[in-house]
């Protein structure tokens, strides 16, 4: 098991060496220099311009640049914002808690939601459930996160006012659980809508197939409870397909949460995103992007394990 | 008739039937080629112009005048309505063409020659498809400029893998087949093998394919207009059309400058689902995406 984990990892590293590859030379294609948008100065001479171009690294070819700044990502300096001044990581760091809760949760309510109904489905096809949760499957998958979310915010805040539209804490009392959760739920739920569809027709899908098995015919048969059998002897077996698609929903996840952040003023990595790209802060931009593919990657591979953990006839070696 | 003709004819409506007895698909079929009808020719109809402003209504309700109202500087809605959909449909169609233009000859080829290339392909696509391509679109988007060209080659090219992976995976089971065998016996060339036995194999879930990935670029470029990074106003696309009801003012108070937009972009990509789920069921494989 530890041997397989070393070796996943192994392989995960040319995987993020070229996420950071292609997206550090493509930052560096952007128009307009960090030298002028570090130093907006208009007194600055071209000597002084040239010094702290030397001093900043800018004057190497590209590749030079990215071998440094890849040297002092490994040292855990992912350098300093051109927006803030202040080093990336503090930037990052404080974002990394509200974009893991709203994207964890909406996985958990898409979970919640699609595994009951595709069960149900899958049980009996073709009845009113099935109908409704292939509608529910088709309108979700159509609908993108920032339509539902507007949908949501002019039902729910502004026409009847449950829920805050924007933010993660009301500003004029202090900060609690229970003010943030209140302002958590439209966001966890746009995020989850996409998800839920191609989950309910996954779980349908492998469900159906696993109900046809001889196994479930033998727990029938022998006079186990119906619900047993659905919950505990099919859905069991119908599981590794599921959770494998769980792990291919991570990257639209992440998506997902730029647009939604964004949408709901989230303070979260999305939303970062976008002010880095409006303001054109690379190194920002690249330390998010570092972030995200090494959660992608550690989200990938906790999957893998989970897999293993379902079905005990999968060796890791 | 010959007989090879009438084989031919007979999977040919063997295929039609089957979508024909598709409802949804059919009139999903029948409302986009509607849609696509009416955004070609209605602005010339009209004569509608979604770019002048009408000085005497700001933000004004629908009326007479204005079918769906103006919005904040007096600009037509309707019009902005169809030129809109003009654009989300030409970006939709254009970039899937595109990822299937990237993609295809790539699975291809790294099917049929495996080797050192297929090793590279493979890898590559594990990349992309491991990490979100929205990120990446944002960034690219943000370098290369935020015209409407850029943007469907962006999203374009960013939905490769997906098409690789399909042909990749019917290449390899095909080219070990005795009718590769055989063409390659009698001194075909690899060209031909490729374009003439592999890949009419391989096309049914390509196109299925096709269908699905035009319904998601539409939906990435609006997310992507919708953040003020995609279709860039004056030209209006249904997600920078939606951009501007992130004011809460907007969004309160002047329903006919969003629903209606959101609401076709809703029922467009519907329609290209439900179409896709019909050709599916028509060509009779055994995909799911």
């Amino acid at each position: 098991m530890g041997k397989y984990i070393v070796r996943r990892i192994a392989i995960s590293i040319p995987t993020f060496l070229g996420i950071t590859i292609l997206v550090y030379f493509l930052s560096s294609l952007a128009p307009g220099s960090p030298l002028e948008l570090l130093f907006n100065d208009a007194n600055a001479t071209g000597e002084v311009m040239k010094a702290q171009e030397a001093r900043l690294g800018l004057d190497q070819p590209v590749y030079v640049q990215y071998l440094r700044w890849l040297g002092q990502l490994l040292k855990g300096n992912l350098g300093t914002s051109y927006r803030t001044g202040l080093p990336v990581w503090d930037s990052i760091a404080e974002r990394i808690g509200p974009t893991l809760l709203i994207t964890m949760s909406s996985l958990l309510l898409s979970i919640i939601i699609a595994i009951p109904l595709g069960v149900v489905s899958a049980y009996k096809p073709y009845s009113g459930w099935d109908y409704f949760s292939s509608g529910l499957s088709f309108i979700g998958a159509a609908t993108p996160n920032f339509f539902a979310g507007l949908v949501l915010v002019f039902l729910f805040s502004v026409k009847v006012k449950f829920f805050p539209s924007s933010g993660m804490y009301d500003t004029n009392i202090p900060h609690s659980f229970g003010n943030m959760f209140h302002h958590m739920i439209l966001p966890t739920i746009v995020l989850s809508i996409q998800q839920v569809g191609g989950l309910i027709r996954q779980t349908r899908g492998s469900m159906l197939e696993v109900l046809q098995d001889d196994y479930v015919r033998t727990a029938r048969a022998k006079g186990c409870l119906e619900k047993r059998v659905l919950f505990r002897h099919a859905l069991r077996n119908a599981l590794a397909p599921i959770v494998t698609m769980i792990g291919n929903m991570i990257p639209f996840l992440v998506g997902g949460a730029v647009v939604t952040e964004q949408l709901f003023s989230w303070p979260g990595l999305g939303s970062l995103m976008v002010l880095s790209i409006n303001s054109r802060d690379y190194p920002v931009i690249m330390g998010i992007t570092v972030f995200i593919s090494m959660a992608v990657l550690v989200g990938n591979l906790i999957i893998d394990l989970l897999y293993g953990l379902l079905n005990p006839r999968i060796r890791y070696s | 008739m010959t007989k090879k003709q009438a084989i031919k004819g007979s999977y040919f409506q063997d295929v039609k039937q089957r979508f024909l007895h598709h409802k949804l698909a059919v009139f999903a079929l029948a409302f986009l080629t509607m849609e696509v009808i009416l955004v070609v020719f209605l602005p010339r109809l009209m004569h509608l112009d979604p770019y002048s402003l009408d000085v005497m209504a700001f933000g004004a309700a629908p009326s007479a005048k204005h079918l769906l109202g103006t919005d904040d500087v007096g600009r037509d809605m309707f019009s902005r309505l169809v030129f809109g959909g003009r654009i989300s449909l030409t970006v939709g169609i254009c970039s899937a063409i595109i990822s299937l233009m990237v993609g295809v000859p790539l699975g291809l080829l790294a099917g049929y020659y495996r080797g050192p290339f297929e090793m590279i392909v493979m890898r590559l696509s594990d990349i992309f498809m491991s990490f979100p391509s929205m990120i990446l679109i944002l960034v690219l988007a943000s370098v290369l400029g935020q015209s409407v060209a850029t943007i469907t080659v962006v999203i374009g090219v960013l939905g490769w893998p997906e098409f690789a992976r399909l042909i990749y995976a019917s290449t390899l089971s095909v080219r070990e087949k005795d009718y590769v065998e055989s063409a390659k016996a009698i001194g075909t060339r690899n060209g031909t093998v490729l374009l003439r036995y592999i890949l009419p194999n391989a096309s049914a879930p390509v196109i299925i394919a096709f269908t699905f990935r035009t319904a998601q670029a539409i939906i990435t470029e609006s997310s992507l207009s919708f953040l003020g990074l995609g279709v860039q106003p004056p030209v209006a696309s249904w997600g920078n059309i939606l951009y501007y009801a992130q004011s809460i003012s907007v969004l309160s108070n002047k329903v006919w400058m969003w629903l209606p937009a959101g609401m076709l972009l809703i029922f467009t990509v519907l329609c290209i689902n439900f179409l896709g789920d019909g050709v599916r069921d028509a060509l009779d494989t055994k995909m799911s995406i």
